[in-house]
């Protein structure tokens, strides 16, 4: 308990120091922002396993930790480091190291025009009404206590706005990097994707860490998606063993919009993510996927939620979790159903295949049905690779170990296929026959 | 001339219960033999424990292929060694495509064969030519393996599969149930045209209707674990019209 409350104070005098150091000068509504963040964080603290959302997992390893904001701006990361975690060519990308905007390293070129895509700092100052109208209404606050540090600390990320019927046909990424000098602090990433009216764009976020020791990542990313556009988002994790990942993604969908999400845990010692997908208009298609493949002692906990506020919108959501050795999966599939959502289509799956004896996965779906004529499915499994599958690959000439691997491949192929933008594709199946 | 597959006195056991109870068969290169039997006599078991099945234990007998003690091999050394079994029920393997698994099985093989692997590319080359050798598209091929797919696309598959695989001795697990008469046709049409003098064949059929098309040379009656009576085509015509209850009460023939 003392931990909590020194845990909390620490985070309070942080912000202190940091509204001191310069933060206090920017606009109003983001000091309001800010003010709104850390005293709603002072109010509640850091969860404890005592709180059902967070029973299974433990962020005390996090809160004993002191970190602190990062001072000096880095200059370690190299290109090559940016090339490798890309792995091949991309169009328009922003890089972001160790909190801090990267322009050199960054290609904001070869858009279509009504694309704004640059750093939320520059941002700030050249669109604060685009900013002020949607930072923080989707991914309020009051969301959980990472969304309120979030607001507390908010500084810098990536903004993204798609005007109204223009479509972005290249996938746009967004690179955010750890470097050694990253150990100790935390970053607190905030981004803003808005596609208007029958805009279309992908949006690819990657968190990446080389040889970073302990640091601490809470990202907070916003996606508006307006009637009638449509926007893919992946994310992927690839934080170093060390890392503490916390992240909240929060998609808002309009009339007749499809939005497809798919969210790739590889990293991170300690990682928790909220994705919550609301469908505020008729007609809404979302896809919600995600992948966890873990190993040694880390842990993943993703806790999902599909509000279905309105009538006539489906929702497929799948999420497999690969965990080996010691490794923890724990996923929440919460799906609500408002009161008058009616022909709402919604389907959940959650496969989770455990590689060793020691390694273990949480299940729950969690259905909060308040209309009659709905159709809801879900559906989970935890186990080991199937025997039957096994030798079906050994009679086929494939020996014990490799039908194993093919098969652990199969099972994050699985997501990884329904990425349907080839080249994020192609790059995240290289890399899971990589992991 | 050495058979290509012995089988004496095999006993199976599964959780405790004897499935087999002292089958014999003999294989010769060149051969097409029919097993049938009633339901539960264990005609898949038999197929499963050539395939080395690990949920069946044998407690006696031994089976020799092309010489060598089959039930001391791994599965995946029986069929590095052109064993294949078609599956009664087939697997799915999810997220695993059809080409991506046919290509690292078949790679595997040819290792074991000392040829070169082949690469994806050439592999296609390869896959296209057994489609079309069996006249069939290649709807199938990107799809995971068996995953949605319909009682037939299963079957199809295993038939795919061993065309690809080139086994010696293949072994046909009720590859007709299930199927309408066409798609019988195509399957029986592709095994006949994989037919060859260095190669054998075992199919096992609950129904005679699959043996109009391949032909059998031998045709073996499976009741209650035992080969209760074998002989040529004839064999199946007359339990066709006399139902499996007429070679019950017979004692088993040698
Ligand atoms: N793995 C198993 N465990 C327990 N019983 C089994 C197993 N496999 C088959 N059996 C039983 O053995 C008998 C023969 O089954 P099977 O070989 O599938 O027969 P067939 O293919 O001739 O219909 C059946 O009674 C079946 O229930
Ligand atoms: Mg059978």
């Amino acid at each position: 308990m003392t931990h909590a409350v020194d845990a909390r104070d620490r985070y309070v005098a942080e912000f202190r120091r940091f509204a001191e150091n310069g933060a206090g000068a920017g606009p109003g509504w983001l000091k309001e922002l800010r003010q709104a963040g850390i005293e709603r964080f002072a109010a509640v603290g850091f969860p404890t396993t005592r709180q059902e959302e967070w029973r299974f997992t433990d962020i005390a390893p996090l809160t004993q930790t002191p970190f602190t904001l990062p001072t000096a701006p880095d200059t370690e990361a190299s290109p090559e480091m940016v090339e490798r975690v890309l792995d091949g060519p991309t169009g328009a990308r922003l890089v972001f190291v160790d909190g801090g905007f990267r322009p050199e390293l960054s290609v904001a070129t070869g858009l279509p025009s009504g694309v704004k895509l640059g750093s939320l700092g520059d941002a700030v100052r050249r669109d604060g009404d685009l900013l002020a109208a949607h930072l923080g209404r989707y991914a309020s606050v009051e969301r959980n206590p990472f969304t309120a540090l979030s607001a507390a600390f908010l500084r810098e990320g990536a903004f993204v706005h798609v005007t109204r019927g223009v479509s972005v046909e290249q996938p746009i990424h967004l690179l955010f990097l750890a470097s050694g000098a990253a150990q100790g602090r935390m970053i607190h990433p905030r981004n803003l994707i808005v596609l208007e009216r029958e805009a279309q764009a992908t949006v690819v976020e990657t968190y990446a860490a080389e040889d970073a020791g302990p640091h601490l990542t809470n990202a907070v990313t916003e996606f508006a998606v307006e009637d009638g556009a449509r926007g893919r988002h992946v994310r992927i994790q690839r934080e170093g063993d060390g890392a503490f990942h916390m992240a909240t993604s929060q998609s808002h969908q309009g009339k007749d919009t499809s939005f497809s999400s798919c969210s790739l845990a590889f990293g991170a010692g300690l990682s928790r993510h909220d994705v919550t997908a609301v469908l505020a208009g008729t007609g809404g298609l979302l896809l919600l996927n995600g992948l966890s493949v873990l190993a040694g002692r880390q842990h993943v906990d993703y806790h999902t939620t599909i509000d279905h506020a309105r009538p006539h919108c489906e929702s497929h959501e799948l999420f497999n979790g690969i965990l080996a050795e010691r490794a923890r999966g724990v996923f929440n599939g919460r799906i609500i159903v408002r009161p008058g959502a009616q022909q709402t289509d919604s389907k959940q799956t959650n496969n989770n295949v455990l590689l060793s004896e020691a390694a273990r996965a949480d299940s729950q779906p969690q259905l909060e049905i308040y209309a009659d004529d709905v159709k809801c499915t879900h559906g989970a499994t935890i186990g080991p690779l199937d025997p039957n599958a096994l030798f079906y690959l050994e009679t086929r000439g494939v020996g014990a170990e490799a039908a194993r691997q093919l098969m652990t491949y199969g099972f994050a192929a699985d997501i990884v296929s329904r990425i349907d933008v080839p080249e994020v594709r192609e790059r995240l199946d290289r890399l899971v026959r990589a992991t | 001339m050495q058979p290509m597959l012995e089988i004496h006195d095999l006993h199976a056991n599964a959780d405790g219960r004897e499935i087999l109870r002292g089958v014999d068969l003999v294989v010769h290169v060149g051969e097409v033999h029919a097993i049938m039997g009633p339901n539960g006599s264990g005609k898949s078991t038999l197929a499963q424990v050539l395939a080395g099945h690990p949920g069946y234990t044998v407690t006696q007998g031994f089976v020799r292929y092309e010489g060598q003690d089959l039930l001391d091999m791994d599965p995946e050394e029986r069929a590095q060694a052109g064993l294949f079994l078609a599956f009664q029920y087939p697997v799915a393997i999810r997220g695993v495509t059809n080409a991506y698994f046919l290509r690292a099985a078949l790679n595997a093989i040819r290792k074991t064969r000392g040829e070169p692997e082949l690469d994806p590319i050439d592999f296609l080359q390869v896959l296209e030519e057994k489609l079309q050798a069996i006249g069939w598209d290649d709807s199938v091929v990107n799809r995971p393996v068996n995953d949605g797919f319909s009682g037939g696309e299963k079957k199809r598959n295993e038939i795919l599969q061993m065309a690809v695989l080139e086994p010696k001795l293949a072994v046909l697990d009720e590859t007709d149930s299930g199927l309408d008469i066409d798609a019988l046709k195509t399957v029986a049409e592709a095994v006949n045209r994989l037919r060859s003098p260095s190669k054998a064949t075992v199919v096992v059929t609950h129904y005679q209707r699959l043996l109009n098309y391949i032909i059998p040379d031998f045709v073996h009656v499976l009741v209650d674990g035992r080969i209760a009576r074998s002989g040529g085509k004839a064999l199946a015509l007359e339990l066709e019209e006399k139902g499996y209850d007429w070679v019950k009460p017979e004692p088993a023939v040698a």
